[in-house]
């Protein structure tokens, strides 16, 4: 595969080496020349000096015939617009882009980004799947942010303890989809009674996550 | 009209001051509170202190009921990534980003942002002013409005060549 990475960080850089380590064809575009230079001596003369939100230096990097595009820069902004030139002017089939700020996800995914990588988003999962919590652990978006999936955690002072699900009155558009128990997930029936220790995968609109939210763990 | 204005640079505070001043609803967003100072005394307008690309900011700054978004901060992506938000995130019907590559500015004019770009201003008006004269750059280029101070001018140059040759004529003509 043909991967043009924009960015020579050192989220660019290992991704790079990993790349290359896979057997890929790489071209990095760095627009600091001491640090693509550094690079460089490293990995070998793959490293395009210069601005990689230009179109000319993309051009330079082979982008016309690149599978994919990976901007990884630690600017939002510089992604964003690294990426939207490879698409618009080099119908570059797949554009990933590093966000930092995941509330910039949701733009990014609008504009025709196929895939965005939030580490900040990443971490908060972690630290959140950790500690308890009395909120909706979202999951998955989809359809641009419409739909998501999320995951309910049923502890000791959840409102729905010993209720069969048949007789929760879920909001409109949300289903229970999955109940994981003892670490092992089942799937939900009307006929289930929740527990405490319960984590519920569900699905729902947007707009009605609140609702759901209160209805599962309570205020 | 409802205008956010994001970066109060020269052309920013500018912008949002004349805009002010014909009755228009103007907020301002820099990341650097001192830029609010190149505001004049008399702006009634509101000054939010943050990133115009952050969208909590744009959020607080009323993006919601906007009906215009400015951005005209120093960096041409920035000014992307905060048109695209008021655009799609808020919905604002127009919006404007200063893109000084003219470049990325003719590819974002694809994406249906309006963009203005100051190196083809210039360029543009700089070349109505060589070819037509000051007077036809329609005010962007700017007459004197006085006679230069004449001092001596430097030995060999074309102006010393001028004035000596002025100075015969003025002789003669005596």
């Amino acid at each position: 595969m043909y991967v043009v990475v924009i960015g020579g960080g050192n989220v660019g850089y290992y991704l790079t080496k990993e790349l290359l380590a896979a057997g890929h064809e790489v071209v990095m575009i760095e627009k600091d020349p001491a640090r693509a230079r550094t690079i460089a001596d490293e990995l070998g003369s793959i490293v395009v000096p210069n601005d990689g939100c230009e179109g000319r230096y993309q051009a330079e990097a082979g982008m016309g015939r690149a599978d994919v595009v990976a901007a990884v820069t630690g600017d939002d902004e510089d992604n964003l617009v690294a990426c939207q030139v490879a698409k618009m002017r080099f119908n570059v089939p797949r554009a990933i882009a590093r966000v930092n700020n995941p509330k910039n996800e949701a733009l990014f995914r609008r504009l025709a980004i196929d895939e965005t990588v939030s580490p900040t988003r990443s971490i908060l999962g972690v630290i959140e799947h950790e500690i308890p919590i009395h909120d909706l652990l979202h999951l998955a978006d989809l359809e641009g942010g419409e739909v998501q999936i999320v995951e309910a955690q049923i502890d000791g002072s959840s409102p729905v303890i010993g209720k069969v699900l048949r007789d929760l009155e879920l909001p409109e558009g949300s289903t229970v989809a999955v109940i994981v128990r003892d670490e092992r997930a089942i799937a939900a029936r009307p006929d289930t009674t929740l527990r405490a220790g319960d984590k519920l995968l569900a699905v729902t609109s947007a707009e009605r996550e609140a609702e759901l939210r209160s209805l599962l763990i309570g205020e | 009209m409802r205008v956010i204005i994001i970066g109060c640079g020269r052309v920013g505070a500018r912008t949002a001051a004349e805009l002010d001043q014909r009755g228009d609803h103007v907020t301002v967003i820099d990341v650097d509170q001192r830029a609010f100072n190149r505001l004049p005394g008399t702006f009634a307008g509101v000054t939010v202190r943050g990133s115009g690309t952050d969208e909590d900011v744009l959020r607080g700054a009323g993006a919601d009921l906007a009906e215009m978004l400015m951005a005209l901060t120093e960096g041409d992506n920035r000014n992307a990534l905060a048109a695209q938000l008021g655009k799609h995130i808020f919905g604002i019907p127009r919006v404007i980003a200063k893109i000084n590559d003219p470049l990325r500015a003719e590819a974002y004019r694809t994406l249906g942002l309006e963009t203005i770009c100051r190196t083809v201003i210039l360029a543009d008006a700089l070349v109505k002013a060589a070819v037509e004269g000051a007077e036809a750059s329609g005010g962007a280029v700017l007459p004197p409005t006085a006679e230069p101070r004449q001092g001596v001018p430097p030995s060999g140059s074309r102006a010393e060549a001028a004035a000596a040759s002025e100075a015969g004529a003025i002789a003669e003509g005596a």
